[in-house]
């Protein structure tokens, strides 16, 4: 899908980046833990989150992320909508809860950036 | 062998507005020097773990950039307080993170885990009272 697809899908607002709603997704990851999403992504995904503060800019800069989904129609300050601006992300936000939204966009296609399910010897 | 870019970043404590300016633009650096794809990814997260370690946790540091022609030198160096148990530290999930760091989406206990994982050398070296030194190294080409 594409993300103009998510907008309709998430009858989501587009904050930022109307022109890039043609670009094509493929995977996406849902947390409030900037750390856990440093962690274990390593594509250019879309990012959906509850958390509107600059790190979660930040944290889509160090990852080249495409596109960050905001829920409960949660919009972040003007300084922080610059800053992605910069960035060039693409930046839309939906009444959904998280769990909904991710929910809505799964039954449609999109599917999550993938890690293996088996555990290791390593694992405690 | 002489560094293609050489630079020192100071990093305030608790400066949570600014952390992340210092990765932010080593980032950019290495890009406009052509470095991409996987390294460039794995520098800038371990760039910005280790910068937020020294916003959350350090009395203040600075981080230090160097780049040589066959691979990326990050330095992280704080005054202090050190860390009493290295290897509790080292472990995914442990943090000592206040409520103001957990709720800027970290104090995972990821950190330093994650910048192992992501850098091809990694040291670190603590001293209580005297302060944290993390040596990451990440080959290029
Ligand atoms: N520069 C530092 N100075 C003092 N303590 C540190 C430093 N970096 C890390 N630590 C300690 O190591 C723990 C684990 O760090 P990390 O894996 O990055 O997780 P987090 O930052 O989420 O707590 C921290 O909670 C802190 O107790
Ligand atoms: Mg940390």
């Amino acid at each position: 899908m594409t993300i103009g697809d998510m907008v309709s899908i998430l009858k989501a607002r587009v904050l930022l980046g109307e022109d890039k709603l043609d670009t094509p997704v493929y995977t996406a990851c849902c947390s409030d833990l900037m750390s856990d999403v440093l962690a274990f992504v390593d594509e250019k995904t879309v990012l959906i989150t509850g958390l509107t503060n600059p790190h979660v800019i930040r944290t889509s800069e160090m990852l080249d992320l495409k596109c960050l989904v905001f829920v409960r129609g949660k919009v972040p300050n003007e300084e922080i909508l610059e800053a992605a601006d910069e960035q060039g992300l693409v930046v839309i936000t939906t009444k959904a809860t998280a769990f909904s939204a991710c929910g809505m966009l799964y039954a449609e296609g999109l599917r999550g950036v993938p890690v293996p399910l088996e555990w290791n010897t390593e694992d405690k | 062998m002489d560094a293609l870019i050489h630079n020192t970043y100071p990093v305030t404590a608790r400066d949570y507005t600014s952390a992340g300016h210092a990765s932010a633009d080593i980032k950019r650096r290495l890009k406009q020097l052509g470095v991409g794809g996987d390294v460039l990814r794995r520098v800038a997260v371990a760039s910005y773990e280790v910068e937020l370690n020294l916003v959350i946790h350090s009395d203040g540091g600075e981080l230090e950039l160097q780049v040589f022609p066959d691979h990326v030198q990050l330095v992280s160096k704080d005054i202090g307080p050190g860390i009493p148990d290295l290897s509790l530290a080292m472990r995914e999930g442990w943090s000592t993170a206040n409520d103001e760091a957990r709720s800027l989406g970290f104090g995972a206990g990821m950190g330093l885990p994650n910048m192992k994982r992501n850098a091809d050398d990694f040291a670190i070296e603590s001293e209580v009272g005297k302060g944290t030194a993390i040596s990451m190294g990440f080959k290029l080409g």
